[in-house]
């Protein structure tokens, strides 16, 4: 046996006695949670087997759980139960009698569409139902995207640029709003897609992008202090639950 | 004689004594009154009664809503706990607790449910009928007469959204007339993307290194426009893939977006000629929990180290993960993604990062369909317009015409 295999399998046997001792001591639902935590923290020094062992469980499980939330949490409500109740009387007695809801055949419908692309001589009958889920979901979005992000950005940012109060010159509240007047306008011009970005019009890009790079970099700092506390919460179970060590 | 002053004396003092009993006396009888009076009941005064002066339906809405206006003297409101608002659906009939408005408060929104089977069901075009109550907790209320018939009526057309449907409008011709150009052959012109520019160059060093292209969707559905975005250059990406003879892996989240990106790739392959190395296992779904989908995306990284790595559609907290572990792997990675909280751990951690709505560009630029190229040309038509709108309001506030505000406002 080569000296790999020999550490393997040391690594092995200790991981297995450690397991036995903490289910001994913390109960196998805390040693399970912290084992699979080390498993996957594992990643962060090579690739290997425990990981491996980690994310074939948690990708399985995972795909298994949201099918039945998909089944029991989406189709038996909202389907099954408002084409007709009382098929799921039994499962959940609140909606047996509710009134029946024939226009939830469509979605029925669709759904057989899609399910169209399982047989091998009829699957271009599932682009239909995607075309009418993409169609109206972009339709939706249309009014929506338009509303929100061009009418309601151009009456925000359409204030006055020079600020004066009872005090006088409000020279903050003036610097912010060319700040945004400027900012808005030359990301703008960034994203202008048919005109090559030269002359004054490449430099309204060049500061577009320096304001897009500012903005992303205090987006950055701060999403990472959220990712932190994420860390900071798998270190307290860790320590706290499984070891004791926090109380 | 000399018991004549004595008497005299004697008979003042008596005098006196007799007349502070009977002062006292008068006195007594006074005060007994006095306390008598007070502890009468005292009648106090209702306070004024409101007066009903409207009863109007909510407009832009689909009914079932009224908001019902009345006066009332402001120097009473300090007299006064709340008002109570009563409805009925006859003068006569039955009047029912609608809810309450504070003492300052001279108006009142009446919510009905739409659904003729629930309790709280307000019909439209029927007579109703209300009363307002100005209520002292302590004391007598009073009561404003009856008014009404009022109505709530729906409405077919939402005047507030008036901006979004000029919009909409203009928008959907500058998409016609460029679309129609397109495909009349007009070119149109689109600068050049560095993130697309190079695809080419990653899909060879791939093809060189003898190592695969994986294609990550994200984690949006076939509706998501990213998503959308994603499919076209996918279609660009497989083509290229197919005719380089190099192997190709798509992780997919979602199944529908799994069944769509099967098509896009075999169309992909059809057309460049090689049907025959198409296999549906090259696209394939999953899970579709967010970080179990990471972790399954990051063991095929480590695994079948990928030469690049391409990251298109919609991304969330995974994206840093993947993009970090693709950097690890030594793969030249593209990414792009319209999740502006997302799109830093892209600049960080990726060769190329396609920014928001150059993604949807990228898209038009590699596919040249004259759909999308039509649809981009109408977007940059859109920036235009709201650049010279910007600047011109700027300019009208500066002026104070303050009402150009006004006229770019949704009232919903």
């Amino acid at each position: 046996m080569s000296k790999t295999k020999m550490t393997a399998w040391v690594v092995f046997a200790f991981v297995i006695i450690a397991f036995a001792v903490s289910v001994a001591l913390k109960g196998a639902l805390v040693t399970v949670g912290a084992f699979l935590t080390l498993f996957i923290f594992s990643f962060l020094y090579k690739d290997n087997p425990y990981y491996k062992f980690a994310e074939h469980l948690f990708v399985g499980v995972s795909a298994a759980y949201w099918m039945c939330m998909g089944f029991w949490g989406t189709m038996v409500p909202n389907l099954f139960g408002k084409l007709y109740p009382p098929m799921v009387g039994g499962v959940l007695p609140a909606l047996k009698d509710n009134p029946a809801e024939p226009f939830m055949i469509i979605p029925l419908i669709l759904g057989i569409l899609l399910l169209m692309r399982l047989a091998p001589n009829a699957g271009w009958i599932s682009r239909w139902a995607l075309a009418f889920i993409v169609g109206t979901t972009a339709g939706l979005n249309l009014v929506r995207y338009l509303r929100s992000d061009f009418i309601q950005q151009i009456n925000n940012t359409t204030f006055s640029l020079y600020i004066s109060s009872a005090a006088g010159f409000d020279f903050g509240q003036t610097m912010s709003n060319i700040v945004i007047f400027i900012g808005v306008l030359c990301g703008l011009i960034y994203f202008f897609f048919s005109k090559e970005h030269k002359g004054a019009f490449g430099a309204g890009a060049r500061v577009g992008i320096i304001v897009l790079m500012v903005t992303f970099g205090a987006s950055f700092g701060y999403t990472v202090m959220a990712r932190i506390s994420l860390l900071v919460g798998r270190m307290q179970f860790l320590f706290g639950d499984w070891l004791g060590m926090i109380k | 004689m000399k018991y004549i002053l004595p008497g005299f004396l004697v008979a003042l003092l008596l005098l006196m004594a007799l007349s502070v009993t009977a002062i006292a006396q008068e006195q007594d009888e006074t005060v007994g009154e006095d306390v008598d009076t007070l502890m009468q009941p005292i009648e106090q005064e209702p306070p004024p009664k409101p007066v009903i002066t409207a009863g109007e339906d909510r407009p832009n809405d689909n009914g079932h809503k009224l908001t019902i206006y009345w006066d009332y003297p402001q120097e009473a409101t300090g007299k006064i706990d709340y008002f109570e608002v009563y409805r009925a659906e006859s003068p006569d009939g039955e009047f029912k607790l609608r809810g309450t408005s504070p003492s300052n408060y001279f108006e009142y929104f009446d919510i009905g449910d739409s659904d003729e089977n629930a309790e709280d069901y307000l019909e439209n075009d029927k007579d109703l009928y209300y009363k307002v109550v100005a209520v002292v907790e302590d004391g007598p209320s009073s009561e404003s007469d009856v008014a009404g018939p009022y109505h709530a009526v729906g409405q077919w057309f939402h005047t507030g959204k008036v901006p979004v449907m000029i919009a909409v409008i203009i928008f959907a011709m500058f998409t016609i007339y460029f679309i129609q150009s397109a495909r009349k052959g007009k070119d149109l012109f689109v600068r050049p993307l560095a993130g697309i520019e190079a695809v080419d160059e990653a899909i060879g060093r791939a093809t060189e290194m003898g190592k695969p292209i994986l294609y990550v969707l994200g984690i949006g559905t076939a509706a998501d426009i990213a998503t959308i975005a994603s499919f076209t250059i996918l279609g660009r990406v497989a083509k290229k893939v197919a005719e380089y003879q190099t192997d190709l892996i798509v992780p997919c989240y979602d199944a529908i977006v799994m069944s769509v990106a099967q098509d896009v790739v075999k169309s992909a392959y059809l057309e460049a000629g090689r049907p025959d190395q198409y296999s549906d296992d090259q696209v394939f779904f999953v899970t579709n929990a967010q970080f179990a989908y990471v972790a399954g995306v990051n063991g095929i990284m480590v695994r079948d180290l990928p030469a690049t790595n391409f990251y298109l559609g919609y991304f969330a907290a995974e994206s840093l993960i993947l993009a970090e572990t693709g950097n690890s792997i030594g793969a030249i990675q593209i990414a792009g993604t319209d999740q502006v909280t997302q799109i830093p751990f892209f600049v960080v951690a990726c060769d190329y990062t396609l920014i928001g709505e150059e993604l949807y560009a990228a898209s038009a630029y590699l596919g040249r369909d004259p759909l999308l190229l039509g649809s981009l040309k109408a977007e940059d038509w859109g920036k235009a317009i709201f650049m010279v709108l910007l600047a011109f309001g700027v300019l009208a506030v500066a002026f104070g015409w303050e009402g150009f505000r006004e006229i770019v406002r949704v009232n919903l």
